[in-house]
């Protein structure tokens, strides 16, 4: 077996555009994954248009004037704006691709804003949206991106006009100065205030006397009334976010997205260079009329066999380690598990490996092999990224089972665990299964070689 | 060699009934018939790369060179690689001995680094050829050596098969190459060994070899 080994490996050597295209596409995929993931859509990149007059950007809250200014500022937080002075450009901006999308603020909208929190009518301000929609994808993802920043920038207002409201309660309950327009800064005494005040003259009264009843009954009501806004403020504060969020995994890991996209990545490139290497280098046994020559006494056919195996799961997994390395200068990847990489890689490869034997010994020719492997395994990587929920729990539960029948999926669940931790064992014993399954069909197949 | 009673079933179809015949040593015999007349299967049979559905063959896989038809060589390696590659697996001694011998006798010592598959279709037979005699066999199987060859390569092909010396089986189409460098012939013919003599006995003082091959198969139906 060791000199086939050299054979298959100075023949790999003697073809290099095969040789290149197994290295330079992992490290392709590699760099491009790791570019999209390192230059994600953290701040895209949205053209702003302030059609806002100078100097009318401000509005009152309260008798508090606010610039609608800050709350762009606070939007440029989270999106990367490229300003701009009108609507056509904005919109050219979107048109050429520089932009993922447009906001453009209209000129009437803090006229507009004034208008509502003031309790004045009209509808509130609109922010003008623009986006390119070349697919169905790109156009789910500005809008969530784009209505998720609106969200953000509304939330912020309305926890100021919020916070603006607690504070006049505030005072109506222990006193200060409200600012009103026109009339200037207003001292306002208070609810605490005013019960101290009433309680001060009660005692001054004659125990007999007539008024004493009804200040008791003034102090009283300002002491509840007192507590009772008091109370109020957390429930007003609450309005801002009614309700709030825990989350719990019952299923699976906490894996972050771009460390998940890693495992896809590689296992991906794990899948296409074990299998058309594996169904390749078998196949050409036979095309090569070597097989017969081979199989008569020289060399038995489970040897072949675990050869093939064996060649294109050492070189698959030494392509793909390359690529995780590669990726890890991008994303932060845990350098302590690289012995779990090994074994996740190791499983993968070889469950692939079987498979692609078994397509080999079908097909029988390279170019059939290559093709049935390539048709083969588009369908099971679709198949194996069906997430549970999002489909009829039967038709699930079918996907499920074709998908645990290939090596992608467990090879893809080792990897994932192997890169962000989690149950490594099990899927390794289930590649391990698929490896003798595939063996064994390939076993097969050889005696029509 | 012997053969006895070897028979090969594939189905319903016979391809081969209860074939037997001895061949001595430093004998060359040539196997000829029709299209499907079981030259191939027999072949194989004796080579140990198919096993037959009955009878048996006295000598073992490893005590045989195979020639199959094709030329069943890695393309992509050189001539001496391919040598030295089969003569390891065949668990040759002197590997580098062998090799060299190998490239004089099939005079290709000068074509040594040069890939297979840059070679001409004779000088691939050539080394089909090398690689069947690199375990020093005691039969050499050829099937069907000639049959992708120009005239040109035929000759000298089969002069360098004259000259190995070593008892030599072979399949063909070509029934003046089996009159002209077979010292006896069997005649197979829907699996049925029909004639086993020498190439005169069977033309039988008619001067032509290929038709009275013809006329002998009429007769028996074929």
């Amino acid at each position: 077996m060791r000199w086939l080994l050299l054979k298959d490996l100075q023949i790999l050597r003697r073809s290099p555009l095969l040789v290149a295209l197994l290295v330079i596409y992992p490290i392709v995929i590699a760099v491009l994954f790791g570019f999209a993931l390192s230059g994600g859509p953290d701040k895209p990149r949205v053209a702003f248009a302030n059609l806002v007059p100078p100097g009318e950007s401000e509005f009152d809250v309260g008798g508090r004037t606010l610039d609608a200014a800050d709350y762009a500022d606070r939007l440029f937080e989270s999106i990367d704006p490229i300003r701009v002075d009108s609507r056509e450009e904005a919109i050219e901006k979107v048109r050429s691709g520089e932009a993922l999308g447009a906001l453009v603020l209209p000129a009437d909208a803090t006229e507009r804003l004034r208008s509502t929190l003031g309790l004045g009518g009209g509808g509130p301000p609109t922010v003008e949206v623009y986006y390119n929609a070349e697919d169905p994808v790109k156009r789910r993802f500005v809008e969530a991106t784009i209505e998720a920043r609106l969200a953000e920038a509304n939330t912020a207002l309305s926890e100021v006009v919020l916070r603006e409201a607690a504070g006049y309660i505030d005072v109506i309950v222990r006193g200060g100065e409200i600012p009103l327009p026109l009339v200037g800064a207003v001292q306002i005494l208070g609810l605490q205030r005013s019960q101290e005040i009433i309680d001060s003259i009660t005692e001054t009264l004659p125990r007999d006397s007539p008024d004493r009843a009804a200040l008791e009954q003034v102090s009283r009501f300002a002491e509840l009334a007192g507590e009772n806004l008091d109370i109020s403020q957390p429930i007003l504060a609450s309005i801002g976010s009614p309700v709030r969020v825990k989350q719990t995994v019952v299923n699976g890991s906490r894996t972050p997205l771009d460390a998940f996209a890693v495992a896809v990545a590689v296992t991906v490139s794990l899948m296409f260079v074990t299998l058309l290497l594996a169904a390749g280098l078998l196949a050409l046994e036979r095309e090569e009329q070597a097989f017969g020559r081979l199989v008569r006494g020289l060399v038995s056919r489970s040897a072949l066999l675990t050869e093939k195996v064996v060649l294109s799961a050492l070189c698959a997994v030494a392509v793909t380690l390359l690529m995780l390395v590669g990726l890890a200068a991008f994303v932060g990847l845990d350098w302590s598990r690289v012995p779990a990489w090994l074994a996740a890689l190791a499983g993968g490869a070889l469950g692939f490996a079987a498979m692609g034997v078994a397509i080999g010994g079908l097909a029988r020719e390279v170019r059939v092999a290559s093709l049935l492997a390539l048709l083969l395994s588009l369908p099971i990587v679709f198949l194996a990224l069906v997430p549970s929920g999002s489909i009829d729990p039967l038709l699930y539960d079918v996907i499920n089972v074709v998908s645990g029948a290939f090596p992608f999926k467990p090879s893809l669940r080792a990897l994932d665990a192997a890169i962000n931790g989690g149950e490594l064992l099990l899927p390794i014993v289930h590649l391990l299964a698929l490896t003798a399954a595939f063996g064994a069909i390939a076993r097969a197949a050889l005696r029509r070689f | 060699m012997r053969a006895d009673a070897v028979s090969k079933r594939y189905g319903t179809r016979d391809a081969l009934r209860a074939v037997s015949f001895e061949v001595a040593a430093g004998e060359r015999v040539a196997v000829i018939g029709p299209n499907g007349a079981g030259k191939t299967t027999l072949l194989q049979i004796l080579a140990g790369a198919l096993p037959p559905t009955s009878g048996s063959v006295s000598l073992r896989p490893e005590e045989v060179g195979w020639v199959p038809q094709q030329p069943a060589l890695y393309s992509k390696l050189s001539v001496a690689e391919n040598l030295r590659l089969f003569a390891r697996l065949e668990k040759v001694r002197d590997v580098d001995a062998v090799v060299d011998r190998m490239l004089d006798q099939t005079a290709l010592g000068d074509r040594a680094g040069d890939e297979v598959g840059k070679l001409s279709g004779g000088n691939r037979q050539r080394v089909n050829i090398a690689i069947g005699l690199l375990g020093e066999p005691a039969v050499l199987l050829l099937d069907e050596p000639s049959a992708s060859l120009d005239p040109r390569q035929r000759e000298r092909l089969w002069e360098f098969i004259a000259a190995l010396g070593t008892t030599v089986v072979f399949s063909t189409h070509d029934v003046g190459e089996a009159e002209r460098f077979a010292d006896r012939v069997l005649v197979l013919a829907d699996g049925e060994l029909l004639f086993t003599g020498a190439p005169e006995e069977l033309v039988r003082g008619d001067s032509d070899f290929e038709a009275a091959f013809v006329r002998f198969l009429h007769a028996r139906g074929h």
